[in-house]
């Protein structure tokens, strides 16, 4: 077993605790100078003219430079990479607007100086004419005639029309179904909010004629891949990616960004390294935001309550311009998780891909499963309720059953594994359900509102098999690399393509190489975020790191154990069959003759007395592309009590019980679920990001836009079933998305089951105090 | 116009000429290098800069280096001695109170602030004392669990 399962304390926090960790914005390089970019004020503006000379007159000041001075020198549109159809409008995305901004905060210009203060005052005296242009922020709106266009050839605000499922089957569903619920809803716009705001450093050595750029992406290798080849046209071999550490990131730090661009070229311009770091209030602008949809969704039964079909249509908001996964979460993301836990047989899923006068939206955690499974557990709740029928009940009722796998969905995936009665069992009996029934309706006679609400949620993640989706429209290839470097003394390396940002990939990685080769945690280190040092990486997001990036190093590791087999049994003069590797030795099955794997180590690196024909050296590149999602899965139940005076939601308790399959460090995975739990948490009770009418972006700091704190919330109860991922070789499916995924319907529902008896039947979220004491207050007419 | 400030960091007395403007946490980042206490925010609100001056925690952002002329400062990198940490950082790390780590810093400044003046606090306490301290990782119920279980130990 050595480290495998165990709750590791982890390698990474002393450098943080100690304040030692290294954050972009924390690196100083000699000689830099620092940027600040202005930023267009209104929503959608042409750009008549720039005026720069009493900025460049500033003192401090290094250079000014516009989106039409890049353009001129051949910068290229930031590319779009995933493509939804043949046909899909994709309008260019220059990393500062050369003629016309498209959202508030969009980049015009950019001062350069020689420190941040002088370039922030600098900033103010660049003069931008613009000639303010009609603007729309909301989906709905813009893909009305007459509406303003964000992009001349983008007709109809439109990016893609996409849809999935067989609509005929499905309407027939619908003309046979006993019983029909429907929803109209907004899923309202997100702000990751990730507390390291975003930074970029290039650095340009001219002598080399190499670059360097240091950033806090998820991703440093597909950064470096898109820059190079799409939109700077550099050569990859010349330019390095280091993503330090990174504070927190939940997609939003996976995406190519203007301001990375714009610090590559502008080192290369002035030859010296150029800094920006964006404050809070750049983070709210242009960080990209998440979910926006508005979707009508209707779900048919029988008489019995099995689900009969599902039909969907959604307007997905795409922002001002197409971020780089931004068109796979509302689409592949979305639509192929709709049959959830359940056997729904038919399912027709229509989105229309919307370009509007707003910051860009892409992948936010759980990126497009969250709103499925918002969508199918909301509708399922109400059903019950409408059906009067028990919650849990209905969906036990159509859930897969466990000996069904793998089983086809209707939208295009195979579940590869599951077993969701034993996850709602075991969360029915950790919340005592029966009893919890019987307090709720107690306490209703006691004029108490308790609400209970359940989240039965899949997740497709360790994204993804390249072969599939690539025939979906993906423009790269979802494998991970990893590479292992024995070194003589047998302490090890482990190079990965995955990106920790806050999910201790250095220790969870290191338990694997530490148990696999027999080694102590402490003689391996991981090594991640440079583009430097590892061969290859497609980065970290949808939950995909341990399940890709991890199975990459057991594909390394069983090369490095192939070729250290080869040395035993030279060194052993056994057959290489005879040997078994336990605990870090090569024996000789049945005798007490062993060589330890140190030994190995050093004679590879000196190797005097070698097998014929084997290589000196014991380092090993592994690349692994899964050959389907994973599919974790759970139930989420929590309780809410609802002021009846103020209207305010207060948690009472929260349980869950997911399944992500086999577990390295049950202490991480649980931490992975507090977290993206309260994320879920904050989009049904706090969350919501607000354009004005003119297209101002009205919640743009920590005082307008409310996440939780603390005091918001309470230890959550979390425990697991597991069924090992069939698929991949270490068995496990990823939990960094989960507690996102399933958070968010399960807070939802119970404010509902409060409120159901009230004749309230669905409330727009967040589900503040304001909307509930509403709904409470109009006589039953919400 | 610069003045001249003469303030005491993690016991070591640095005498140093500022722009009035400077904030305190630019100094400790920008000129003396301390770059442990972060910068989250530009409304005083997420508390990754909290370090304690004479004792007390403070928001850095919140005050202009000048403000600090005579005062005694402890940020982050002055609570472990030789690497070795302190029952607050390690229940940290035992508990798994921090995932990217961005926020710790501050949170670390705060707890020890609350500590040292509620020993044993409950956990409402706790939570209402984080108020001013964002973390988007957590969820915080481990950094709450980190707290107390350092309260036990100290
Ligand atoms: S940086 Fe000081 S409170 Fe946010
Ligand atoms: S650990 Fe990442 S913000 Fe708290």
């Amino acid at each position: 077993m050595g480290y495998i399962g165990s709750a590791v304390k982890r390698v990474e926090d002393k450098r943080f605790l100690t304040g030692k960790g290294q954050y972009t914005d924390d690196i100083v390089l000699p000689n830099m100078t620092h940027a600040v970019i202005v930023r267009s004020p209104h929503a959608h503006a042409t750009i008549k003219s720039i005026d720069a000379s009493a900025a460049l007159a500033h003192p401090g000041v290094v250079a000014v430079f516009t989106g039409q001075d890049m353009v001129d020198d051949g910068i290229a549109s930031l590319p779009n990479g995933w493509a939804i159809g043949e046909d899909q409008n994709e309008p260019p995305h220059y990393p500062l607007a050369p003629d016309r901004a498209r959202h508030v905060g969009d980049g015009v210009a950019v001062v350069i100086a020689e420190d941040k203060a002088t370039a922030m005052d600098a900033a103010e005296k660049v003069v931008v004419d613009y000639e303010v242009l009609p603007s729309v922020t909301s989906s709905e709106v813009a893909i009305a005639p007459g509406a303003p266009l964000v992009h001349d050839d983008a007709p109809n605000n439109t990016s893609f029309l996409w849809e999935l499922g067989e609509k005929a089957a499905t309407d027939e569903a619908f003309e046979k179904a006993h019983h029909v619920t429907t929803l109209e809803f907004v899923n309202q716009r997100l702000v990751a909010n990730a507390i390291e705001p975003r930074s970029a450093i290039g650095d340009y050595n001219p002598y080399r004629d190499d670059l360097t750029l240091y950033t806090s992406s998820q991703n440093p290798h597909l950064i470096r891949l898109l820059m190079c080849a799409f939109v700077m046209g550099l050569p990859e071999h010349k330019v390095r990616v280091v993503s330090p550490d990174v504070g927190g990131g939940f997609g939003s730090k996976i995406f190519h960004y203007p301001e990375e661009v714009i610090c590559a070229w502008t080192t290369r311009k002035l030859g010296r390294p150029v800094k920006w770091t964006a404050q809070r209030s750049e983070s709210f602008l242009t960080d990209c935001h998440g979910r926006d949809h508005i979707s009508k969704a209707e779900m048919a039964f029988d008489a019995n309550g099995k689900m009969l079909g599902l039909r969907v249509k959604t307007l997905a908001n795409l922002g001002a311009y197409l971020s780089t996964f931004s068109c796979a979460v509302p689409t592949y993301l979305y639509g192929t998780l709709l049959a959830g836990q359940y056997t729904t047989p038919n399912i027709y899923v229509h989105v229309t891909g919307v370009l509007t006068n707003t910051t860009p939206v892409d992948a936010y955690r759980g990126a497009g499963r969250p709103e499925a499974t918002y969508l199918v557990e909301r509708l399922v709740d109400l059903a019950a309720h409408e059906m009067d029928m028990d919650p849990a009940e209905l969906r036990r009722k159509n859930f897969i059953p466990p000996d069904a796998f793998p089983y086809d969905t209707p939208v295009a995936l195979q579940y590869d594994s599951g077993n969701y009665e034993r996850a709602l069992d075991k969360a029915l009996e950790m919340i005592d359900y029966t009893k919890l029934r019987e307090q709720q309706r107690k306490a209703l006679l006691d004029g108490k509102l308790i609400g209970i609400g359940f989240s039965c949620f899949i997740e497709a993640c360790g994204i993804a098999p390249s072969k599939v989706v690539g025939l979906l429209g993906a423009r790269a290839g979802l494998y991970e690399s990893a590479s292992i470097r024995v070194h003589p003394t047998g302490k090890v390396q482990v190079f990965t393509g995955s990106h920790s940002h806050g999910q201790g990939h250095e220790t969870t990685f290191a338990q694997i190489v530490a148990t696999e080769l027999g080694l102590d945690l402490g003689d391996v280190e991981v090594v991640h975020g440079d583009t430097g040092q590892i061969p290859f990486g497609m980065g970290t997001y949808g939950s995909r790191s341990l399940a890709v990036g991890g199975s990459a190093i057991v594909k390394a590791l069983d090369k490095i154990k192939a070729k250290a087999r080869k040395i035993a049994a030279h060194k052993l003069e056994a057959a290489e069959d005879d040997l078994e590797f336990t605990d870090g030795n090569f024996i000789v099955k049945g005798t007490d003759r062993s060589v330890a794997f140190g030994d190995i180590a050093l004679t590879a690196y000196v190797p005097h007395d070698y097998p014929e024909g084997v290589e000196p050296g014991l380092e090993e590149n592994g690349f692994y592309d899964p050959v389907n999602f994973t599919y974790p899965f759970g139930t989420h139940i929590s309780v809410v009590e609802i002021d009846r005076e103020t209207g305010k939601v207060d948690l009472l308790r929260y349980v869950c019980v997911d399944d992500v399959g086999n577990v390295i460090n049950p202490m991480i995975v649980d931490g992975q679920m507090h977290g993206g739990i309260a994320q879920g948490i904050g989009q049904a009770l706090y969350e919501g990001a607000h354009y004005d009418e003119d297209g101002q972006f009205i919640t743009g700091s920590f005082m307008d836009y409310n996440f939780p704190k603390a005091d918001a919330l309470i230890n959550f109860e979390t425990d697991r079933t597991v069924t090992p991922c069939p698929h991949n070789p270490l068995g496990v499916k990823g939990a960094g998305e989960a507690g996102a995924i399933a958070a968010t319907a399960c807070v939802a529902n119970a404010v509902m089951d409060a409120l159901y008896h009230r004749g309230v039947k669905d409330l727009p979220m967040p589900l503040t105090p304001e909307r509930v004491w509403k709904a409470l207050n109009s006589n039953g007419h919400a | 116009m610069k003045h001249s400030i003469s303030v005491t960091v993690n016991g070591v007395t640095h005498e140093a000429s500022v722009d009035a403007r400077t904030l305190l946490v630019d100094f400790l980042r920008d000129h003396l290098h301390l770059t442990g206490t972060h910068v989250g925010c530009d409304t005083s609100q997420c508390g990754a800069c909290t370090i304690h001056i004479d004792g007390a925690s403070v928001k850095a952002c919140n005050m202009f280096a000048v403000q600090a002329d005579g005062a005694t400062i402890k940020t982050i990198e002055g609570r472990a001695s030789n690497g070795t940490l302190q029952p607050l950082q390690e229940s940290f790390k035992e508990e798994h109170g921090l995932h990217c780590g961005f926020c710790t810093p501050g949170m670390i400044m705060s707890a020890a602030d609350l500590l040292q003046h509620n020993p044993n606090p409950s956990e409402s306490e706790i939570r209402h004392a984080l108020e001013g301290n964002f973390c988007r990782c957590t969820g915080y119920h481990n950094i709450v669990k980190a707290i107390q279980s350092a309260a036990q130990k100290m």
